[in-house]
């Protein structure tokens, strides 16, 4: 049996070294993460979604959302722009100052190196920081999802493939839950041309008997039911928009900085 | 070496030349292959039954992309409940069921030893399949788990963990008590395989489902599983296989026995390590540490193709007319083609443009059933009339099938890996192509591979009606025989009186 132990004891070490790596490691040091501060604030993230939120996750696992739509937001880098806050006492030097620098579009060492030439000057300027990449600049996200924003999901929906555009922050830009139940119900009816399949068995079309629902929808003209009837949301339907308004990873932290626009417009 | 000997030319029966080389008192081939008879047919027959229905529910998927409304309204045709249970069907219905029943096979022919106690797989082939069922209903009715490939909820993963158990139990009991010390390599990858599988299904179940780790540690688990059961366990059975048959149809010896064995070494070695995707929301080790194992598999691939190309070179047109040698033949390839595909999707240079797109479901759909499923078919076609003792009813749909196969692999893979680069391509340009473009763009690439899939169902449809109607001969061959029993002491009065005969002068 000397050959054939000797299989069987190759197998383990090798299995047993990845598992180690890719089970036990993990599970270490990601199984006990904890919340994490704000970048510059006290306030803690995640908080956990609410209660109807989480049974949202368990609609969006059991229709397989998943399988055309991620929540990971990527990114390239961090582009730093120097904003001068005050000119000091001495506005010509820093005037100088800052006509002998680039200000925009900085890497972080250069953006700091000229923040101290401004203050050397002896005027006051801070840091800006934008994160850059294509899945920023298509408005899916102001930086790139970090372990963090899975914390309390179980089971945690990545995805693999884009089918359909990038859900981790969702809620941000689609902040509106009549909008995704529209979306959900009849997905031409808000985004033209959409390819995603409508989620019809997740609402009931009901006679309007007396007065109409106060959740009907309120469809566009080619999606309406007949006449004198309604489409009106199931739980899971309101449950699954509760969760897709719940996907925002839309604070700065440690691990992902940016700073926050004054007021965010996003279409 | 004796190999070359035992797997000697083409055009003498394998059995008749194996069961003259053993010494007296060895048990004959057609014995260890006809005592695998009922396992495998239960083995097979279930697994060819989900290939269909697992090519009907992704052809039905893929429609989808054409016309969304298409059977929106039921619940359980919903893409994405449809689109796991497809790849289900094809994963845990067909490629483990067949892989396990070539495993069984080649165990006991390599070892010289007949199975014992066939009750025991047979059994645990039909609670194999009764756990597919089981898993497959679950997804469609909303009980999937949420991750990719393990998607069984506990009804179906239960059942199949047990079935496995109890199937590697049987395999290993025959290596064990295998005849001859030395190893075909063929013994390695899939004693290796027999161990691999029960522990990785057991930990992410345990970790994922039973008492679940909490946030992203949760994908880089779902991560390590999919890779190990995609990449090394298909890659385990399949190599196994291919390296058995390739040398037995060509009838030239492996080249060489020390080549593959670093091949399998260095392909568990580093394949293990693989499948955490880059840009993964997960610590940089994670992802990085995956791509290092990656391009690291460049080392088995070589080996792999030098092992292939010394072996079958020079012999491929003459044994071109062997049905086997084209699946497992072209299975290999595209193993080859397949690994090209991971290694690039791990560079990073390429990763930005191959990342979440339909490169990857490329690379899957290519390694599943380009390399595996066709290895298995080519198996299946060689060891299922050995192990009944009967011919295929249509042995030239064979032929039609491979065609098929390939043909439908080609159409679905290709447009989807060039789609995939475009559809990467714009993604990755935000300021030029708005993002319900790049969803368009890819309409195009979907319809042939619809018609991929289709052509893949047709072949699919003739291996069932291979495997099947060879299974309706055996049973009617078995009736015949009852009949023949229960008519014989009836007519041959003088028979059974000479039997007695003799036993009496025994006595």
């Amino acid at each position: 049996m000397k050959n054939g132990f000797l299989v069987f004891l190759v197998s383990l070490v090798v299995l047993g070294g990845s598992w180690c790596g890719f089970v036990l490691a993990p599970v270490l040091q990601l199984g006990g993460q904890k919340q994490t501060t704000i970048l510059n604030s006290s306030d803690l993230y995640p908080v956990g979604r609410p209660g109807m939120a989480n049974q949202g996750l368990q609609v969006y696992r059991a229709n397989g959302c998943a399988a055309c739509h991620t929540e990971q937001v990527q990114q390239d880098g961090v582009a730093c722009d120097v904003v001068l806050t005050s000119a000091g006492k001495t506005p010509l030097a820093v005037t100088n100052a800052i006509s002998s620098l680039k200000l925009t579009g900085l890497d972080k060492g250069t953006a700091d190196a000229a923040v101290d030439k401004i203050n050397a000057a002896g005027g006051k300027a801070e840091i800006h920081i934008t994160a850059t990449g294509p899945d920023i600049s298509r408005g899916w996200g102001l930086r790139h999802s970090v372990a963090e924003d899975f914390l309390y999901d179980d089971p945690v929906q990545l995805g693999s493939v884009r089918i359909g555009p990038d859900l981790a922050d969702v809620g941000t830009r689609r902040p509106d839950a009549n909008w995704q139940l529209l979306h959900l119900y009849a997905p031409q009816s808000v985004v033209n041309g959409s390819a995603m399949p409508p989620f019809r068995y997740l609402f009931r079309v009901q006679k309007i008997g007396g007065e109409p629902s106060p959740d009907a929808l309120n469809l566009p003209k080619a999606f309406t039911p007949p006449a004198g009837y309604e489409v009106v949301p199931t739980a899971q339907a309101e449950e699954l928009a509760a969760y897709l308004l719940s996907l925002q990873a839309d604070v700065p932290l440690h691990d992902a900085p940016f700073t926050q626009p004054l007021a965010v417009s996003k279409p | 070496m004796s190999t070359n000997a035992k797997f000697g030319g083409a055009s003498v029966p394998a059995s008749r030349l194996v069961s003259s080389l053993a010494p007296p008192g060895e048990i004959s081939s057609t014995d260890i292959d006809r005592s695998c008879c009922i396992p495998l047919l239960a083995l097979f027959g279930g697994a060819a039954l989900w290939l269909v229905v697992g090519s009907v529910l992704a052809l039905i998927a893929s429609i989808k992309f054409h016309a969304p409304d298409f059977l929106a309204n039921c619940a359980c045709l919903t893409y994405g409940r449809l689109q796991p249970v497809a790849d289900d069907a094809l994963l845990y219905g067909f490629c483990l069921p067949a892989g396990l029943g070539v495993a069984l096979w080649l165990l006991a022919r390599l070892s010289g030893t007949p199975l014992r106690g066939a009750i025991v797989p047979i059994v645990a082939a039909n609670l194999w399949h009764l756990g597919v069922f089981v898993g497959l209903a679950g997804i469609l009715i909303g009980d999937s788990s949420g991750f990719a490939w393990l998607e069984f909820p506990r009804g179906g993963s239960v059942p199949i963990f047990f079935a496995y158990l109890l199937l590697a139990l049987w395999s290993i009991m025959i290596f064990a008590g295998r005849r001859g010390r030395t190893l075909y390599p063929s013994q390695w990858f899939l004693v290796a395989a027999l161990f691999w599988f029960p522990w990785i299904y057991s930990s992410a179940n345990l970790f994922l489902l039973t008492s679940p780790v909490r946030g992203v540690a949760q994908a880089v688990i779902g991560w390590w599983f999919a890779n190990n059961l995609l990449v090394v366990w298909t890659g385990l059975v399949g190599l196994g296989a291919a390296f058995y048959f390739l040398p037995k149809i060509t009838g030239r010896p492996l080249q060489s026995h020390y080549l593959a064995l670093f091949a399998f070494w260095t392909f568990i070695l580093f394949a293990t390590w693989c499948g955490i995707p880059p840009g993964a929301p997960v610590p940089a080790w994670m992802p990085t540490l995956s791509a290092v194992a990656a391009a690291w598999l460049l080392v088995p691939w070589l080996a792999v193709f030098l092992v292939v190309w010394q072996t079958v070179h020079g012999s491929v047109r003459s044994s071109w007319n062997n049905t086997t040698f084209c699946f497992v033949g072209s299975g290999i390839d595209a193993f080859l083609l397949s690994g090209l595909m991971l290694m690039a999707m791990a560079c990073p240079q390429i990763s930005r443009f191959t990342n979440f797109t339909w490169f990857g479901s490329a690379e899957t759909q290519l390694r599943l059933y380009g390399f595996f499923a066709m290895t298995m078919f080519g198996a299946v076609y060689y060891i299922l009339p050995r192990a009944v003792g009967l011919e295929f009813p249509f042995p030239k749909l064979a032929r039609v099938h491979f065609w098929l196969s390939l043909a439908g692999i080609a159409l679905l893979v290709v447009p989807l890996a060039i789609g995939g680069i475009v559809q990467g391509w714009k993604l990755q340009h935000p300021d030029i192509v708005a993002f319900a473009d790049t969803t368009k763009a890819m309409l195009p690439f979907l319809r042939v591979s619809t018609t991929g899939l289709l052509l893949m169902l047709l072949g699919n449809l003739l291996f069932f009606a291979n495997v099947m109607g060879l299974t309706l001969r055996w049973k009617i061959a078995l009736l015949k025989q009852f009949i023949a029993f229960v008519k014989s002491p009836l007519e041959t009065t003088s028979a059974s009186a000479s039997l007695r005969r003799d036993k009496e002068v025994r006595a």
